[in-house]
């Protein structure tokens, strides 16, 4: 048989399945390991999701998705964050952030072309990227420094074939939140060395410490940032898969052609459950938002007096804790963790090399279940060290 | 503050520590606030809310014999000067009568009664209320079944549908 492609043969599985599948074959696990909410879609949103059902809202939409609910996107991110689009043609609505990455280095890339990640990052950037025929080129970023990028550092590895910056926002693993002056520092990089800025907005609901920055607001950014966001988080709708992407009108109708051969549209019936969403779903996003922060606090503080240094996660709802006090691999820890004490966590170096040495633990669990994994952690410290 | 007390009503088995932590106030301030809103009566007492279906369920009818719940809408003339307190405060004096409300609509008063068995209640509603002076009219609903109270559904909790470990 001839070959198939090399370049998606050559992609490693994610590290995160491996550890799923022990996961799943094991009883009395509390899994700290799970990358999305434990809150069940809102009820409201739920039930317009149900009547658009029983109405037979069962169709396709227009390839760039209800107006509706692209005027909405559009309002909502000018109000909130300053970040002024077209929602007619600087607007379309994705199945999830996922396709919306995909849409974008697609439309970016050519092959050859580098994109600059600074890393502990989300698990899809790199193979992303590589899909779209591009190479990626990893900016380490440390704890030490709360996770911030350091322009300069990603200044030393743009080249003739660096394309562009792609970053997270609150950030999967680490919980952390760019501050403002990093954002501009990449920002005036881009425009200095002509990049195209990818911005995964996906948890800027979950900003606790301070305000959300949108890229795209940022003076300078706006025609050369594409930014992604959802549903997905901050409403704990992972399930319904909508997304959308805010792009410069060239950029973001090159994604609307790419779509419309690959996805025609995000489905219908959670588009519809996203309108909801936008107009009477802030309460809910709120007090959703709120139990995050106050476990938030829980949990890292128990990491803390477990002995863990636990640079604070400002955002999202993962910390991100030091374990080299256990002397051990992140691989070797987040195992044994598992096999003796049923606490499931991922282990750092699946999200780049700068996560050895640490844990990604989700705290998006319900209170008593946090409180018995940091009992059953210390446990486990206290009999590796 | 208005979180503490959401907190406290929420799960009135919270920490003062927890809630400091939560809050990020200080652990002493949140005591002292506490014990100020149980001196002045903003927290009036600490309960736990209980499917009492299911308890009769679990322990079977003769170690929790079974209650009956009604609302009882009461009409009432109103007095001068006093308006409907004198008749409410009378009929909360009861103890089988667990709450009431002045409300807007048909009737005046809405009461929350339990009581052991329907001749109970229906007792209760025709000896002691019905003859209260300026009560008119009263209109009993028998609770046939309980679905949520006090915010808590209960129904099965949906099971977390996640799968362990995902990106």
């Amino acid at each position: 048989m001839k070959p198939l492609n090399n370049v998606i043969t050559a992609c490693p599985p994610s590290g995160i399945r491996r550890f799923f599948d022990i996961a799943a074959e094991m009883d009395d696990v509390i899994s700290l390991g799970v990358g999305e909410p434990d809150f069940v879609t809102p009820w409201r949103i739920r039930e317009a999701g149900i009547y658009a059902l029983e109405h037979g809202y069962t169709t396709y939409t227009s390839n760039a998705g209800l107006p509706k609910l692209r005027r909405l996107i559009c309002a909502d991110q000018a109000s909130r964050y300053g970040a002024h689009y077209a929602w007619d043609t600087e607007c379309l609505i994705t199945t999830g952030v996922s396709e919306g990455l995909d849409l974008a280095l697609r439309v970016l890339l050519n092959p050859g072309d580098e994109v600059i990640i600074p890393e502990p990052c989300y698990v899809a950037y790199e193979p992303c990227v590589r899909f779209a025929g591009g190479v990626p080129v990893l900016v380490p970023t440390r704890w030490e420094d709360d996770f911030a990028v350091d322009a300069a550092q990603v200044a030393d590895a743009v080249t003739p074939r660096t394309k562009a910056i792609l970053l997270g926002s609150p950030a999967n693993p680490t919980g952390a939140v760019q501050p403002r002056a990093s954002l501009e520092a990449l920002v005036a990089l881009a425009e200095e060395r002509d990049l195209y800025l990818v911005s995964d907005e996906i948890y800027d609901r979950l900003t606790y410490e301070g305000r959300h920055t949108c890229l795209g607001a940022l003076p300078g950014a706006r025609d050369r940032t594409v930014v992604l966001g959802g549903f997905s988080k901050a409403q704990a709708m992972t399930g319904w898969r909508v997304g959308w992407i805010c792009a410069p009108e060239e950029i973001a109708q090159l994604c609307v052609r790419v779509h419309q051969y690959t996805m025609l549209c995000a489905p219908h019936v959670s588009q519809l459950a996203a309108v909801e969403a936008l107009e009477h779903a802030d309460d809910d996003v709120a007090a959703m938002v709120a139990d995050y922060d106050r476990r938030r606090r829980v949990f890292v503080k128990g990491l803390r007096e477990l002995g863990l240094d636990c640079p604070e996660p400002s955002g999202a709802f993962y910390a991100f804790p030091s374990i080299r006090r256990s002397g051990l691999d992140s691989e070797t820890f987040a195992e044994r963790l598992l096999h003796e004490h049923q606490v499931a966590v991922v282990p750092g170096n699946v999200f780049g090399p700068s996560g050895e040495g640490h844990v990604r633990c989700s705290y998006a669990t319900a209170l008593p279940l946090l409180e018995e994994a940091l009992e059953r952690m210390g446990r486990f410290l206290a009999s590796v060290s | 503050m208005r979180e503490i007390l959401e907190l406290l009503e929420r799960d009135a088995h919270l920490s003062h520590d927890t809630i400091a932590t939560m809050t990020g106030l200080p652990v002493e301030q949140v005591a002292a606030q506490v014990a100020e809103w149980q001196a002045s009566g903003v927290i009036r007492r600490y309960t736990a809310v209980i499917d009492w279906d299911r308890a009769a369920a679990a322990a079977g009818p003769d170690s929790i014999p079974e209650t009956v719940t009604a609302f009882i809408d009461v009409a009432v003339a109103p007095a001068r000067s006093v308006g409907f307190d004198d008749v409410a405060e009378r009929i909360s004096r009861f103890p089988e009568v667990r709450s009431v409300y002045l409300v807007s609509g048909g009737h005046d008063l809405r009461c929350t009664v339990t009581g052991r068995n329907i001749r109970a209640v229906s007792d209760f509603v025709s000896q002691k209320l019905s003859t209260i002076e300026r009560v008119q009219a009263t209109a009993t609903h028998f609770v046939l079944k309980a679905y949520k109270r006090d915010g808590v559904a209960f129904a099965e909790p949906e099971p977390d549908h996640r799968l362990r470990v995902t990106p």
